[in-house]
C-alpha cells in the first residue's frame, strides 16, 4: 500500500502552508473585504470581497484557517458555519449582477460540526450554494490549497475549473472518519487515505478537477505570480464563453461510474 | 456518513429487510415491539396502519412498500433500475458489500425511481432505501436522481421524492461528493423550468443527501421523529464536548428551526400530496396563459 496519500494529508493539513488570505494579498491588489451574510452574521471562516486581478476586477472568497494559535481560533481553524456558506453566496450573486469572475481558495478540514451550525441549516446553506453556483453566469474558478473537506469543500468548487495544489486532498470524510466506520480503527487511516483516492493525481485521473499546480517556491513571490498568470489566461478564455453555465452543467453530469445490469438477470 | 454508527438499528425490523418479520412466536400471531412506547403490537396492524404505532412511531419502511402505499395501484413504472454501482476505485471490500446488500435487499442499489401517479396527479417519483447501504449515494445513486430529474424537466412533471440516507458513500471517494453538485444541478434546471419538486424527508435523512437534493425542495415535508441534519449526533458531541438539546435534529427540532414545511405522518401523506400536486397543476390562480 502505497503511504503517499496519507503523507499527502499530513501536509495539506500543516499549520506552515500559505493559507487563503496569503493566496488573497499574494494574488490580487487592492482587496476590499465584505461582511456578512445579510441573514445572522459574519463567519470568520469565510473570507471574501472585490479585488483586482490583472485589469479587471474579481469577487474572491476564501476559507481561511489562520496561522498563529490565536488567529486558528479565531477563525475556527477553517471550519464554516451555514452563515460562511451564506456570505459566500451573497458575494457571488453579487459578482454575478456586476459582471465580474469569482475565484475561490478553499481549505477547510469540512463544514462545521456543532449545535448551532446545525440549527441555523448547514445541510441546507450547503445545498444552495450546489443549486446557485451551477448558473451562476459569471466564470468560476475554484482552487484547493490545502484540505478540501467533503461537502463543505464543494460548496464553494462548483466552478468552471478547479485547480488543486500538488499536495492539497479532496475527499468524501476524512481517512480517519472513513477508517474508523468502515473498520472501527481510526488507525488504519493510512488505508484508508489510499483507498478514497484524494491526492490531487487522483482527482485528475477522475476527472474532477482540471490541473494541478505545482508547489515549487510555496509562499515566494514566483509562486503567487505563477498562479495569478494562470488566473489571468484562464480566466481570458472563460470569459467570452456564452454557454459557460451548459459547459459547467456537464462538466459534473459526467462524473460518475455505474454498471448498467443485464437486463435479463433483473 | 459519522452517523453510520448511530444509526445502528435499535431493532428487528431496522436491521434488515429480510429481519423485517420477527421471530415466529409459538401461539398467537406475531408482535413487534414498539422502541417509543414498548407495546407489543400484533404485526398485522401494524401492516395495516402503514407500519406506524398506535403511539405516532414510525417503523422503517423499505422503498417498494412505500411506492405501493403512496403511488395509485399499478400506476408505478420504474426508470433507470439497471443503474448500479460497480466499485469504480477498487475499494477494498466494496464489492463484497454490494454483493450482500443485493442479495439481502433485493435491490441493485439505494434508490428506485420512476413515474407514477398520486391522486390521478402524474409525477416523476423517487425513493430511497435505507436497507441498502444505509441509502448511502454512490454514483449510481446521483445517477438515478439526476437522470430522473432531468425526465422530468423533458417530460414537464412534478417530483416527489421520499430521503433517507446516511450521506454520500464512502467507498466511492470523490465520485460520491461530485454526485451532490450534479443532482443540485439537475434541480436547479428542473427548479428553472417552473416545475415542482416536493421532498419529503424520513428517518434518517442526513449528511451529503441533506447537504444537496433533500434540502432543495420548492416544499419540504419530514414523517414525525425523523432524525434530520447534516453531521451525525455523536461527531458534534464528540466535537464540542455540549450535551445536545433534546429532540436534537429531529424533525420537530428542524421544522422549530425553519427548515421544513410541515411534519406529515405516514397515514396522511398520500392525500396531502396528492392535495399539494394538484394545486400545482394548471390550478393555480391565474391560468397559464392569462397573464
Amino acid at each position: 500500500m502505497s503511504q503517499v496519500p496519507y503523507s499527502r494529508v499530513k501536509l495539506a493539513r500543516d499549520n506552515s502552508r500559505p493559507t487563503g488570505l496569503d493566496y488573497i494579498r499574494n494574488i490580487f491588489k487592492g482587496f476590499i473585504e465584505f461582511h456578512g451574510d445579510r441573514r445572522y452574521g459574519d463567519d470568520p471562516a469565510v473570507v471574501g470581497g472585490i479585488a483586482r486581478l490583472g485589469g479587471s476586477f474579481v469577487t474572491v472568497i476564501a476559507i481561511e484557517k489562520g496561522h498563529t494559535a490565536k488567529e486558528r481560533t479565531y477563525r475556527n481553524f477553517g471550519a464554516p458555519h451555514p452563515e460562511g456558506y451564506r456570505k459566500a453566496l451573497r458575494l457571488m450573486k453579487q459578482a454575478e449582477k456586476f459582471g465580474r469572475p469569482i475565484i475561490c481558495f478553499v481549505d477547510t478540514s469540512g463544514a462545521y460540526c456543532g449545535i448551532g451550525a446545525e440549527e441555523r441549516g448547514q445541510g441546507q446553506a450547503i445545498a444552495e450554494n450546489l443549486m446557485e453556483m451551477s448558473t451562476l453566469c459569471v466564470p468560476i474558478i475554484s482552487i484547493l490549497i490545502g484540505e478540501g473537506g467533503s461537502g463543505g469543500a464543494l460548496a464553494l468548487a462548483v466552478a468552471d475549473r478547479v485547480w488543486m495544489l500538488q499536495n492539497a486532498v479532496y475527499s468524501v470524510i476524512s481517512p480517519e472518519g472513513c477508517a474508523s466506520i468502515l473498520w472501527k480503527d481510526a488507525g488504519k487511516a493510512e488505508v484508508a487515505a489510499a483507498s478514497l483516492r484524494l491526492t490531487a493525481e487522483d482527482a485528475k485521473s477522475l476527472g474532477v478537477i482540471e490541473r494541478i499546480l505545482s508547489e515549487n517556491e510555496i509562499g515566494k513571490k514566483e509562486f503567487y505570480d505563477r498562479i495569478r498568470a494562470l488566473l489571468i489566461e484562464e480566466l481570458s478564455g472563460l470569459s467570452g464563453d456564452l454557454d459557460l453555465v451548459g459547459k459547467r452543467y456537464d462538466r459534473f453530469r459526467q462524473l460518475g461510474a455505474w454498471a448498467v445490469a443485464n437486463k435479463e438477470s433483473l | 456518513m459519522a452517523l453510520i454508527n448511530f444509526l445502528k438499528p435499535k431493532n428487528q425490523l431496522e436491521e434488515g429487510g429480510r429481519s423485517a418479520a420477527p421471530v415466529q412466536q409459538d401461539e398467537g400471531e406475531p408482535e413487534k415491539k414498539c422502541p417509543n412506547c414498548h407495546r407489543d403490537i400484533p404485526l398485522s396492524r401494524l401492516w395495516a396502519n402503514n407500519l406506524v404505532c398506535a403511539c405516532g412511531y414510525h417503523f422503517r419502511m423499505k422503498a417498494r412498500q412505500r411506492i405501493k402505499m403512496i403511488a395509485d395501484k399499478e400506476s408505478f413504472h420504474e426508470l433507470f433500475g439497471d443503474m448500479k454501482s460497480d466499485n469504480p476505485l477498487n475499494f477494498p471490500g466494496y464489492k463484497d458489500k454490494l454483493e450482500t446488500v443485493r442479495a439481502a435487499s433485493g435491490e441493485e442499489e439505494a434508490v428506485v425511481c420512476g413515474t407514477a401517479r398520486i391522486g390521478k396527479q402524474e409525477c416523476c417519483l423517487f425513493v430511497m432505501e435505507s436497507y441498502f447501504m444505509m441509502g448511502s449515494m454512490g454514483t449510481a445513486v446521483g445517477e438515478k436522481i439526476t437522470s430522473l430529474f432531468e425526465y422530468a424537466v423533458a417530460h414537464r412533471l412534478p417530483v416527489v421524492g421520499f430521503t433517507v440516507s446516511g450521506g454520500a458513500r464512502m467507498q466511492e471517494g470523490l465520485l460520491s461528493l461530485m454526485q451532490m453538485a450534479k443532482t443540485s444541478a439537475a434541480v436547479k434546471r428542473h427548479s428553472d423550468a417552473g416545475l415542482l419538486y416536493i421532498a419529503v424527508l424520513t428517518n434518517p435523512t442526513t449528511g451529503g443527501v441533506t447537504a444537496s437534493f433533500a434540502m432543495e425542495g420548492d416544499i419540504i415535508l419530514a414523517e414525525p421523529g425523523a432524525t434530520v441534519g447534516f453531521a451525525g449526533a455523536r461527531v458534534i458531541e464528540q466535537t464540542t464536548r455540549k450535551t445536545l438539546p433534546k429532540e436534537f435534529q429531529k424533525s420537530e427540532f428542524v421544522l422549530a428551526h425553519g427548515f421544513v414545511d410541515s411534519i406529515v405522518s405516514r397515514n396522511n401523506q398520500r392525500r396531502l400530496l396528492a392535495d399539494l400536486l394538484k394545486m400545482h397543476n394548471g390550478g393555480g390562480y391565474f391560468e397559464s396563459g392569462t397573464l
